[in-house]
């Protein structure tokens, strides 16, 4: 097991290394350097840089310093939680990250035990009940859940909760409640909001969940092992819980490590057409304005999420399931 | 009894090929959703003629009409296909327009009538659509801000939305068969090194990877130098997949009889893999391929929506999807998110189809 661990760690940081090229290649991606674009925007509202400035903030940040030296300046900085100043913010990087992280975070765990909650009771009764109306009704409903991209998803709900109630739920706050502080009404307030992002967000990978679940426990009721149980008079529900259910668990685990990045993805894209206060508008509004900092350094926060979920998920997964870990 | 007899002699002699449409044919929704598909495509294809308008000819008389209604009878009497025609007011309160319908006025639809004028691919000038009106007007499904058709609008973004996942997947087509091919047919530690850039590219997030990359799209570029910039984003991403069914394909393969067999006899390396290993996986790569042709669509269309991809005056889903990114004019003009149905069915139907070849790819199991 602890050879398994180690094995995993050290996979991981080459993965995060990799990673964290890639987010610099994007910072790197849009023409011209940072600088210009800072300066000609600053020009356009008439202020002006004098040239010492300019040379000054090339200095700062290494532009005249080659590619891959660039690259370690910038992961130096990166590792000692200097991820670059964001212009259009004109605030450290920083300072702007990891509010937004946590709540992205906070959501789509959210949507996580939503799937996971939804997927194993609607997986466990299709399962158990095979070609009933129920059944026809959950594996239908799962093709569409797949099929239904979660930005549309949002922008349907979004739309009937309007019209049928007069609600605009966009957003994790009613307007009143924005800027105050954290308060039971508050917190409310926000319960009232935060179901719409975590049942869009959560439904692809429910649909997913659903469809393991049910194949595995047919796998699973049909071996001889369940029918020997119950001719010895072993009682049905015993039989079930204590052995194929088991069994058939085990994607909930290895699953949700496959399923991380795109229940990321699903959360940054839903929360831009919600307008939730998480990663996905500042990506887009970062992405927008050319502020590469900050969107690259979102980018990267979002792979090392979900790198390092994935990574709980598989220790779990070779846990409960010794054949993992043996191989 | 002969019968059955001589239906199971069929069954030996059948091809591959053949087994496989068989248990296709079996796989009802599957097939459903072929047809489908090729009642879309054709759509697409031929937008030209099926489009009733020209998508982006303005009618400043009509912005935001909504839907009319085909009906056959009027006060009774049975006419044929026909719309009503509207009578419209501005409200001076809101200073929107309101439209009526208005029970005088009858534009009777006809089938391969005259109208816009227009080249089909750009080459052959007509003017001649499938179904449209002679006089008056005909919204099947409203209009927009500017009072241009939105049906016509559909039909033409079938056009960029369907092709997208064809080019695609064609793409990582062509980079998942040669990067898994290497992967499966090496072995090792290329294998290895190959798994392992196939885990990390899986594990960041796609939509804010895609959002990055085609964001520094310059901004001067043509429209089709954009679509194919963002078919190799897509790409870059989708090969992964079906490099991994490659991949373990040739490994399953590689100790069959039949391939060691062709060793023995003496066929090159080439040989073995283009003609004994290809043909026997193929039909597990057209089902994989198949299956990964949504997530593309899916990939151009939310990329547009966010106003990252495709932009106007290019029509594809995903552009006509920005008008609905405002709450209320959606809630006022609720047919604006009708894209949203084509979006779904395609990707749906392509599901059903995937799911079919994918029960049918191995006609040789559970026989």
């Amino acid at each position: 097991m602890l050879g398994f661990v180690m094995r995993r760690l050290i996979q991981m940081v080459i993965t995060l290394f990799v990673i964290s090229v890639i987010s610099f290649m994007i910072i790197e991606l849009p023409p011209g350097d940072y600088l210009t674009s800072y300066i000609s925007s600053l020009a356009a509202t008439g202020e002006s840089l004098d040239q010492a400035e300019i040379e000054s903030l090339r200095k700062q940040y290494g532009l005249d310093l080659p590619l891959y030296a660039r690259y370690f300046k910038w992961l130096w900085g990166v590792l000692r939680g200097d991820f670059g100043y964001s212009f259009s913010w004109d605030r450290p990087v920083s300072e702007l990250l990891w509010g937004r992280l946590g709540m992205s975070v906070a959501v789509s765990a959210l949507s996580v035990a939503f799937s996971w909650v939804f997927g194993f009771l609607i997986g466990m009764y299709s399962a158990t009940h095979q070609y009933s109306a129920g059944d026809y009704l959950a594996t239908f409903l799962g093709y569409v859940g797949l099929a239904t991209p979660n930005f549309l998803l949002a922008l349907v709900l979004l739309w009937v909760i309007y019209v049928t109630t007069g609600v605009n739920l966009s957003g994790l706050f009613s307007r009143e409640f924005i800027d105050a502080p954290w308060s039971f009404a508050k917190f409310l307030d926000m319960l009232k909001h935060i179901w719409l992002p975590m049942v869009v967000v959560g439904t692809s990978g429910m649909a997913g969940l659903i469809r393991t679940l049910r194949a595995n426990l047919l796998d699973e009721l049909h071996k001889p092992y369940v029918e020997a149980a119950l001719s010895k008079g072993l009682p049905e529900n015993k039989v079930f819980w204590k052995y194929p259910m088991r069994i058939a668990m085990i994607p909930f685990i290895s699953t949700v490590g496959w399923s991380l990045p795109g229940i990321f993805s699903g959360e940054t894209i839903t929360s831009i057409v919600l307008n939730l206060p998480t990663v996905g508008p500042l990506l887009l509004g970062a992405l927008r304005s050319q502020d590469m900092y900050l969107a690259g350094s979102l980018v990267m926060f979002l792979s090392f999420f979900t790198v390092i979920g994935t990574l709980i998920s598989d220790i779990l997964l070779a846990w409960v399931d010794p054949r993992i870990r043996l191989e | 009894m002969k019968r059955k007899e001589f239906q199971e002699e069929k069954f030996y002699y059948a091809s591959q090929w053949q087994l496989i449409w068989w248990r296709f044919r079996k796989h009802k929704l599957a097939v459903f959703g072929g047809i489908v598909l090729l009642v879309i495509y054709t759509l697409a294809i031929f937008c030209e003629f099926f489009a009733p308008y020209d998508p982006t000819k303005y009618n400043s008389r009509f912005p935001y009409a909504p839907p009319q209604r085909i009906r056959f009878f009027h006060e009774g009497k049975f006419m044929g296909p026909f719309v009503y025609g509207y009578t419209s007011t501005v409200d001076l309160k809101t200073m929107r327009r309101v439209y009526k319908i208005d029970k005088s006025q009858i534009f009777k639809i006809k089938f391969f009538v005259k109208g816009d004028e227009y080249k089909l691919w750009g080459i052959w000038p007509s003017n001649i659509h499938f179904m449209g009106v002679e006089s008056g007007y005909m919204f099947l499904l409203g209009t927009d801000r500017l009072g241009r058709d939105l049906l016509s609008r559909i039909i033409y973004g079938a056009r960029i939305s369907t092709s997208v996942g064809l080019v695609g997947v064609f793409l990582s087509f062509i980079l998942g068969i040669i990067i898994g091919g290497i992967s499966g047919y090496f072995g090792g530690a290329v294998d290895n090194f190959i798994q392992r850039t196939i885990e990390i590219i899986r594990s960041i997030p796609t939509i804010p990877l895609w959002m990055a990359l085609s964001a520094a799209l310059p901004l001067n570029w043509s429209p089709l130098k954009v679509y194919f910039a963002i078919t190799v984003i897509l790409s870059l991403t989708g090969w992964t997949g079906l490099a991994r069914v490659v991949r373990s394909k040739f490994l399953s393969l590689r100790e069959e009889d039949f391939v060691m067999a062709a060793r023995f006899a003496g066929a090159s390396e080439m040989r073995i893999i283009f003609r004994h290993m290809l043909p026997s996986f193929m039909s597990h790569i057209i089902a994989s391929i198949t299956l990964s042709i949504p997530g593309m669509i899916l990939g151009e269309t939310s990329l547009s929506f966010l106003g990252l991809g495709l932009r106007p005056p290019v029509i594809s889903w995903g552009v006509l999807l920005q008008d609905a990114q405002n709450l209320t004019a959606v809630a006022l003009y609720p047919w604006l998110l009708t894209p949203v149905v084509f979006v779904i069915v395609t990707v749906l139907c392509f599901n059903f189809l995937g799911d079919g070849l994918r029960d049918a790819a191995d006609p040789y199991a559970n026989l």
